[in-house]
Parts: C-alpha cells; sequence; structure tokens
C-alpha cells in the first residue's frame, strides 16, 4: 500500500481512475465533504440523545423511551420536527444580519472536524498547524453568536450574546496555552505527527504526567466553557435570561445554534482525546498488531469514539452536576485562576522536557 | 498559599457534588422513580378526591332526595339540581324528585363540603384523575343515570 | 459638529436601560413581574410589578360562609396549604370560643410540620434549577413525591389538602399514616445529607450564594420580612416559639429556630436546611404519642361568628400568616385580611437586589422562596 490515506484513495479514484482529471478532484471533495456532513449531522442528533439518556439516569428518570426502541429515533423526530416548524423573528431585526448568524457556528464547527484524524489513514486534511488550525476555527462560531443575540433585537438575547462575547474570547486563553502544554512535548502541531509521538511513547497524558494531567483539567474547564455548557452557559442561562442569544430564533436556525453546541462538544472532546490520549491509538496498542488494514481503521475509529465518548460523558456530568457560575466568576476564574496556573504549567513542562523528565513507555 | 488551598478545596467541593449523581447514574436501573403512566398506573388512595358521583344500585336506584344542601353547601356554584314535585302514587302526595343533578367539574375545587352537606350520602367522591377532555362543556356532568330514581327506603 | 467632538460626545456613553423580568419568566416562578433597571449587567432598580394573579379571595371569602372559606385559602400559598388552612381554623376556633382535642392540635401540627418539608423541599429543588443545577430539582421532587403520598392517604389530596376545618380536622388519619410518616423520616434523614453533598458544600454554589442579596437586621425588622428570611438576618420570627399554637401550645417540643446573622442568600438556604433537620425532629416527637380524642368538635349548622375582630398567626413556610377577621354576626365575615409573608418578604427584594448582578437576582428570588398567588391572593 503507498502512502495515501483513505480519503487521498478515494480522490484518486475519481480523478485518475474514472479520468476525470480536476473534475474528478472537485467530485471527490464534494463526496467527502456530504459524507461529512451527513456523518456530523447524525451524530449531533445522538449526541442530543445521550445527553437526555445521561440526564435522565442521573435524574433518577427514564430519559426518552418511546420513539424508537430505547428512544433511538426520538432526536430524528425533533430534527424532522425542527425543520418543518415556521421560522419566526422579531419585527425590528436587523433581518441581513439575523438570518446570517445561525450560519457561523454549525459552518466553524464542521470545518474544525476536517482536520481530525479518526483512524490511521482516515484524516481530510492534515495540515501541520493542525491544533492552531483548530483553536482559530472553533473561535469563529462567537461571531455567529454575538451577532444573533444583537441582531435579534431583543434585550435578553444582546445580555447573552455579551457575555459569550467575553467568556469566549478569555478561555480561548486557556484551551490555547493547555494546548501550548502539550505541544512542547510532541514539537508538532499536526495532529497526525501528535498521534504518532503517542504510538511510541504512551499517551500523552502518560508521558507529561503531572503537568499534562494539569493540563487536561485546564483542558476540560477551558473547553467546557468554550462550547458554553453548564456550568458555563451563562449566554443561555435558561433562568436568567430565558434562553439567552437564541431566544428568538425558531425551527431549524434555532437548529444550527443547537446541532453546532452539540459538534462543537464532540471537537472539545476529539481533541482532547488527540492531544492527551492517543487519539485513535488502542490502549497498550492491543489492536495495533493486526495485519489487516481495513479491519485496523475500523479499530481506530471505535477506539476513538470511544474515548470521545466518555469524555462527552465528563463533560455531561459536569452540566447535570454543578450551578451555574456568575459572569464575574467566570472571568476571574479564567484570569485569576486559570491562566496563571497555565503559565506555570507551561514553565514546568518546559523544565520537564528540557531536563528529560518524561515517562518512558515502558512496553 | 491560601491561593493554592483555594484551589484545592474547589476541586475537593466539586468532586464531592459529582459523588452524588455519578451514584445514582451508576445505579439508575433501581433508583428511577418516574412512572411509565399509560402502562404502569399510580396507585390511588381511596380518600383521594378525583370528582363528585353518585352511585347506583343494581336497580338504577340513588339516595339523592333532591334537598339541595349541597347546591347551597356549594362555594363555586359547581352543583345545580334541576327538581321537580312528582305525584307519588301510593300515598298521593306530591314528593320532590331530582330530574338532573348538573356537576360541573371544570368549577369544582374538590373543597368536600358538598359531600358533608349531604344527609342521604347520595354523592360520594370518586377515585377518577383522568379528567382531560377536548371540549370544555365535557366536564358538566349528570350525575343521576337518565331513568333512575331515588331509593324508597331513603327518608327526606 | 465635526468629527473629533462627535467621537469625543460618544465615548465611553453608557446608558441604563429596562428589561422586564415575568410575568413569564422562567425564574419568577410564577407570574410575578419585575421591571428593572440596569446598566449592563448591574441592577439598578427593582420594581415588582403585581397583580397578574390577583383573584381577589379576600373579597371572595366575604361572600362565603366560613367553612367554605377554607378552601380559598389552600390556593393562597399552595405550597405551605395545610398552614393557611390551620391558620383560617385557629381563628374560627377562637371566634367561637371552641377548644379542639389534643388529637386534633397533634394531627394539625404534624401535618403542618410535613407541609413545611415538602415546601422545603421543592424550594431546594427550584432553587437549585435557578442556580442551574438541573438535578437537584428531581432529587427534592423523589423525596417530596413520599410526603404527598401521606398527604393524599389521609386528606385525599396532594397538594390543596383543606384538611383543616373550623373545630377540627375533616378526616381522622389514615390507619397507614403514623407508619407511613416513620418511613417518610428514616427515608429522609439518609438523603438530607446528600442535599448538601450536592450543593451546600459545592465551591460555585458558595461563590453564588455568599455574600448575595444582603438583608441587614434592621432592614428585616422594618421591612416586616419574617421566616426563613428574616431568621437569617438574625431576627428572631418564628410564631411557634412566639405564641405557640397547636400542639407547641399542649406539649413542650423540643426544636430549635435556626438563627443566623450574616442576611446573605447563603444563610436563607443553611436556614431552610437546618428548618428540615428541626422538622424532622418535631415530627419525631409528636408522631408516637398522638392522643386519643374527638377529631371534630360539634359546631352549629351555620357557623356564625360573634360581633368583633379576630386575628390568628400561624409559622407557615415562608414565614409568618396573619388571618384577620372581622365579623358584624353574619354567617359571612365582613372583612376578611390575610398578611401574606411573601408580600412582605418581596418587598425586601429591591434593597437586597440594588448594585448586584443580574444572575444575583435570581439567586435571591430564590432564598426569597417566592409563592406569587402568596404575593398576590
Amino acid at each position: 500500500m503507498d502512502n495515501k490515506t483513505y480519503i487521498e484513495q478515494l480522490i484518486s479514484f475519481f480523478s485518475n481512475d474514472l479520468g476525470w482529471g480536476i473534475w474528478g478532484d472537485v467530485t471527490g471533495w464534494i463526496v467527502v465533504a456530504v459524507v461529512y456532513l451527513a456523518f456530523f449531522a447524525v451524530t449531533g442528533l445522538y449526541l442530543v440523545l445521550m445527553e437526555r439518556k445521561v440526564a435522565g439516569w442521573i435524574q433518577l428518570r427514564h430519559g426518552p423511551n418511546r420513539v424508537g426502541p430505547w428512544g433511538l429515533f426520538q432526536t430524528i423526530g425533533d430534527a424532522i420536527k425542527l425543520v418543518t416548524k415556521e421560522l419566526t423573528g422579531t419585527a425590528k431585526a436587523d433581518k441581513f444580519l439575523y438570518n446570517l448568524a445561525p450560519y457561523f457556528p454549525i459552518v466553524a464547527a464542521l470545518i474544525s472536524l476536517s482536520v481530525f484524524a479518526f483512524s490511521k489513514d482516515l484524516q481530510a486534511f492534515d495540515i501541520n498547524i493542525g491544533l492552531f488550525f483548530l483553536t482559530a476555527v472553533s473561535s469563529v462560531g462567537v461571531i455567529g453568536i454575538l451577532l444573533g443575540g444583537w441582531a435579534s433585537n431583543n434585550k435578553f438575547a444582546l445580555i447573552g450574546a455579551m457575555r459569550s462575547g467575553v467568556q469566549v474570547i478569555s478561555y480561548e486563553l486557556s484551551v490555547g496555552l493547555s494546548l501550548l502544554t502539550m505541544v512542547l512535548l510532541t514539537g508538532s502541531l499536526q495532529l497526525s505527527e501528535i498521534i504518532e509521538v503517542q504510538r511510541t511513547g504512551g499517551w500523552l497524558i502518560y508521558q507529561g504526567h503531572i503537568p499534562a494531567i494539569i493540563a487536561f483539567m485546564i483542558y476540560m474547564i477551558a473547553g467546557t466553557a468554550e462550547t458554553n455548557r453548564a456550568p458555563f452557559d451563562l449566554i443561555e442561562a435558561e433562568s436568567e435570561l430565558g434562553a439567552g442569544y437564541h431566544t428568538e430564533y425558531s425551527g431549524m436556525k434555532f437548529a444550527y445554534f443547537f446541532l453546532a453546541e452539540f459538534i462543537n462538544m464532540f471537537i472539545i472532546a476529539a481533541i482532547a482525546v488527540t492531544v492527551f490520549f492517543g487519539g485513535w491509538l488502542s490502549p497498550f496498542g492491543i489492536t495495533e498488531g493486526i495485519e489487516i488494514e481495513w479491519l485496523q481503521a475500523i479499530f481506530g475509529v471505535f477506539w476513538f469514539v470511544l474515548k470521545v465518548g466518555m469524555i462527552i460523558v465528563l463533560m455531561m456530568f459536569f452540566r447535570w452536576t454543578y450551578p451555574r457560575l456568575r459572569i464575574d466568576q467566570v472571568l476571574t476564574l479564567e484570569w485569576k485562576y486559570l491562566l496563571p496556573l497555565n503559565l506555570m504549567n507551561i514553565v514546568l513542562m518546559a523544565i520537564m522536557v528540557w531536563a528529560g523528565f518524561t515517562l518512558p513507555w515502558p512496553f | 498559599m491560601s491561593y493554592f488551598s483555594e484551589i484545592y478545596r474547589g476541586f475537593k467541593t466539586l468532586i464531592n457534588g459529582f459523588r452524588v449523581t455519578h451514584k445514582y447514574f451508576i445505579n439508575a436501573r433501581k433508583e428511577i422513580v418516574t412512572v411509565q403512566y399509560p402502562e404502569e398506573r399510580p396507585v390511588i388512595f381511596d380518600r383521594f378526591k378525583g370528582e363528585v358521583i353518585m352511585p347506583h344500585d343494581e336497580n338504577n336506584e340513588h339516595a339523592c332526595t333532591g334537598c339541595q344542601a349541597c347546591e347551597i353547601a356549594c362555594p363555586n356554584g359547581s352543583i345545580e339540581i334541576i327538581w321537580d314535585r312528582v305525584l307519588n302514587e301510593e300515598t298521593g302526595k306530591k314528593k320532590k324528585t331530582i330530574d338532573k343533578h348538573i356537576y360541573h367539574l371544570s368549577m369544582c375545587t374538590m373543597c368536600s363540603q358538598c359531600i358533608e352537606a349531604c344527609p342521604t350520602g347520595a354523592i360520594i367522591w370518586g377515585q377518577e384523575f383522568e379528567h382531560s377532555v377536548t371540549d370544555r362543556s365535557e366536564l358538566t356532568k349528570v350525575l343521576n343515570n337518565p331513568g333512575s330514581k331515588v331509593r324508597a327506603d331513603v327518608e327526606d | 459638529m465635526d468629527y473629533e467632538a462627535q467621537i469625543k460626545k460618544n465615548q465611553f456613553r453608557t446608558e441604563e436601560y429596562k428589561i422586564n423580568m415575568g410575568p413569564q419568566h422562567p425564574a419568577t416562578h410564577g407570574v410575578l413581574r419585575l421591571n428593572l433597571t440596569i446598566d449592563g449587567e448591574i441592577i439598578k432598580r427593582v420594581e415588582p410589578d403585581l397583580g397578574y394573579i390577583h383573584r381577589g379571595i379576600e373579597k371572595m371569602c366575604e361572600y362565603d360562609s366560613y367553612p367554605q372559606i377554607i378552601h380559598l385559602t389552600d390556593r393562597m400559598d399552595y405550597l405551605s396549604s395545610h398552614n393557611n388552612n390551620e391558620a383560617v381554623a385557629l381563628a374560627i376556633e377562637k371566634a367561637l370560643e371552641i377548644e379542639v382535642s389534643d388529637r386534633v392540635k397533634y394531627i394539625r401540627t404534624i401535618v403542618g410540620e410535613l407541609t413545611r418539608l415538602a415546601s422545603h423541599q421543592l424550594w431546594w429543588g427550584v432553587m437549585g434549577m435557578d442556580l442551574g443545577a438541573l438535578t437537584s430539582y428531581f432529587y427534592g421532587f423523589r423525596d417530596r413525591e413520599v410526603i404527598n403520598d401521606i398527604f393524599e392517604e389521609t386528606c385525599g389530596a396532594r397538594l390543596t389538602m383543606n384538611y383543616s376545618i373550623p373545630g377540627g380536622i375533616r378526616y381522622d388519619i389514615h390507619k397507614n399514616f403514623v407508619q407511613r410518616v416513620k418511613d417518610f423520616i428514616v427515608h429522609f434523614r439518609s438523603k438530607l445529607p446528600e442535599y448538601d453533598q450536592l450543593l451546600t458544600g459545592n465551591i460555585i454554589f458558595e461563590k453564588r450564594m455568599k455574600g448575595v442579596g444582603i438583608l441587614s437586621k434592621e432592614d428585616a425588622i422594618s421591612y416586616g420580612v419574617s421566616g426563613p428570611v428574616a431568621r437569617a438576618s438574625g431576627v428572631k420570627s418564628d410564631i411557634r416559639k412566639i405564641k405557640p399554637y397547636s400542639a407547641f401550645a399542649v406539649q413542650d417540643i423540643d426544636f430549635k429556630e435556626p438563627i443566623y446573622t450574616e442576611g446573605d442568600a447563603y444563610s436563607r438556604y443553611k436556614v431552610r436546611i437546618d428548618e428540615m433537620w428541626e422538622s424532622m425532629r418535631i415530627i419525631e416527637q409528636l408522631v408516637d404519642n398522638i392522643p386519643e380524642g374527638n377529631i371534630k368538635e360539634p359546631t352549629k349548622a351555620v357557623i356564625k361568628l360573634p360581633k368583633g375582630e379576630f386575628y390568628q398567626r400561624v409559622e407557615t413556610a415562608r414565614g409568618e400568616l396573619g388571618v384577620y377577621i372581622n365579623s358584624d354576626g353574619k354567617k359571612s365575615p365582613y372583612r376578611m385580611k390575610f398578611r401574606s409573608p411573601g408580600f412582605s418578604n418581596l418587598s425586601a427584594l429591591e434593597d437586597m437586589a440594588v448594585g448586584s448582578k443580574l444572575g444575583d437576582l435570581v439567586a435571591m428570588m430564590a432564598t426569597l422562596d417566592l409563592v406569587v398567588p402568596d404575593i398576590d391572593r
């Protein structure tokens, strides 16, 4: 097998095997994009279901269990309902911005997905600034929230949007810095490279031990704040603001915001898995020895999704356990606690890498 | 050092809260308290005040003499009695008899005044609780069955 | 105007704006409307606007006979409906100079304390929800459901029990009542520490509650707040201690009145948690020795109160409920007035809220434990 990823093979099938030339490339990319879109729309839907199930079990309830077996079709039904719903809006809204806003979060979320390595050779773009690209693109989504809150011409929405601006800008720092701490270990921003480092040396959370664990904790807190989920859901804060920035949105426009939140959760978890927990690598390398190429790829996807799922369940636990912070406390947490700790942690990690105190992989 | 002890305390308390939700998440199967309503029926206690009913015996006879005590006792006007004086053939006297005992469930606050006022025990509490209807007028009920009459042994 | 001046004029110009919190808002628990004047997130003014659920209960009372009044009081503070019933019943008994049996007094007190527990459980759940911890709601309701079942079995209703009547109680307690209450106490004693574990010690919760909505002792007295809100500000205001009624007057029941001096939201929270423990202690002392006796003293078919004014106050879950009856000797009162705890407690809101953030306002309203039908009647 040549060193082409599966996606490159697919595109070369259109362009070379079928002989469509440049149009084959275009066709190939469109096919990949459609597959990604379909896959992550469904992922988003099932994350909603998972959230509701987890919430139900925590809260002494069954969760959705009426539509389909174990409620498996519940969110699909919800999606159909949202698609068919009337789109309402305020009369004095800034129509252009109001209609534009929902596309920002969802587009930003879907773009971010393209750089993840789901398995060996299963990666749409393997760019050398992978992590940087992820943090950059995922912060575009906040523009949509700001626009939505501003353009709705609703004071509650405006308060929510302003809160989100403050919050996301602050927590971008912590996300970036905690990932930077781990980059000190890998020496590369490229996601495939990061995973390659962990294949031989063990997962980064093991290699980096104390600073890596601190970085992971900070990353999880900041990541939860980035996705605007409880306990950092100040921008929605249903007991304070009704529904925050998407108060005036209905139907599919609301669904874009909603879906983007869940895909963002997937992204945050996927970054955590890639950077801290070895991406698609199996624990202790138990499935890496398999000779069959396609089976190995499937196992890669399996481990990746499993780890992502566990991180997402952790985030769901955050949401259903903790009360919401106040806006000034959110900022205090970031600027007085997370950021200084993060900077200290980077120095610690740098010293550790320089002095060679990383843990070697015994297996 | 209070800065770090604060962080430590924060983490400790957060994990403390986590333990509660985690416990219920793990034991979700036996801790669930919600009832799958239409399939699982809740236990209704026999004192439950669901609606006012008028029990009839097998001869389609009830105990209501039409004395209107319930109508007077009701604070909301939920009970209306349409009555008439009917000639009793045995005694040759005219006797007050109910034509319709109308009960507006939509106005009833389940205060028990009518049931306590009833001298003959003609109306009692029923345990029905599923009162939803699609039309408000369906909540106005006639308690006595059509063609029913007062039991012979009931005194005025 | 030239460009520079225009910039200068518009520079850093901030504007206060008004938002309507309510009548349809998740945190107002009903149809309370707050006119907020806000500067960014900082609250400048709070004007509660009442009347959205005004049903004229006091006026309705003037057209109802005394036994009929009872069911209206269920609908005022529906979370402590038994205490409301009891207050009216006690006022009428006071006027008629009826002495009810000890059995009635004990049962009334036990049911009243259970009502208080149920109310505080609901408050705990809803308060957690207001602060964003949605899970507490379900835990609170799970335990409240046990009490509701006890009520349903004995009183025939879960919320608007309508159990106390002038001269006694409507039914004798169900034969399972004592056992069920004991089971509940055992159950709840094991679950109440979980409440603490989930919220009380939590650092986010503490940060949200401590130092928020401070009401000084002087302000508490001048606003006439009562119940847990007053106790959190250091005012002793428990009617059960000051002017004992029902079983509190019969037996010397050993219970503490939790007093905190901080006056912030956190101490209001702690007062209610402590009250739950104390209520359980009260019930434990009473439930085993309910004396025998009549459950209802005979009254005339049509109750007519003697001419005069009668006042009775009881401690509901929210504070002091006063019932004032002005009788002119007819079968319905000339004037009926309820001094409801929620109204006075709400009046202190502006004093607490000015200068704090929007998120704090929600915490304050949650710890005031407002029931809007109680405020509006």
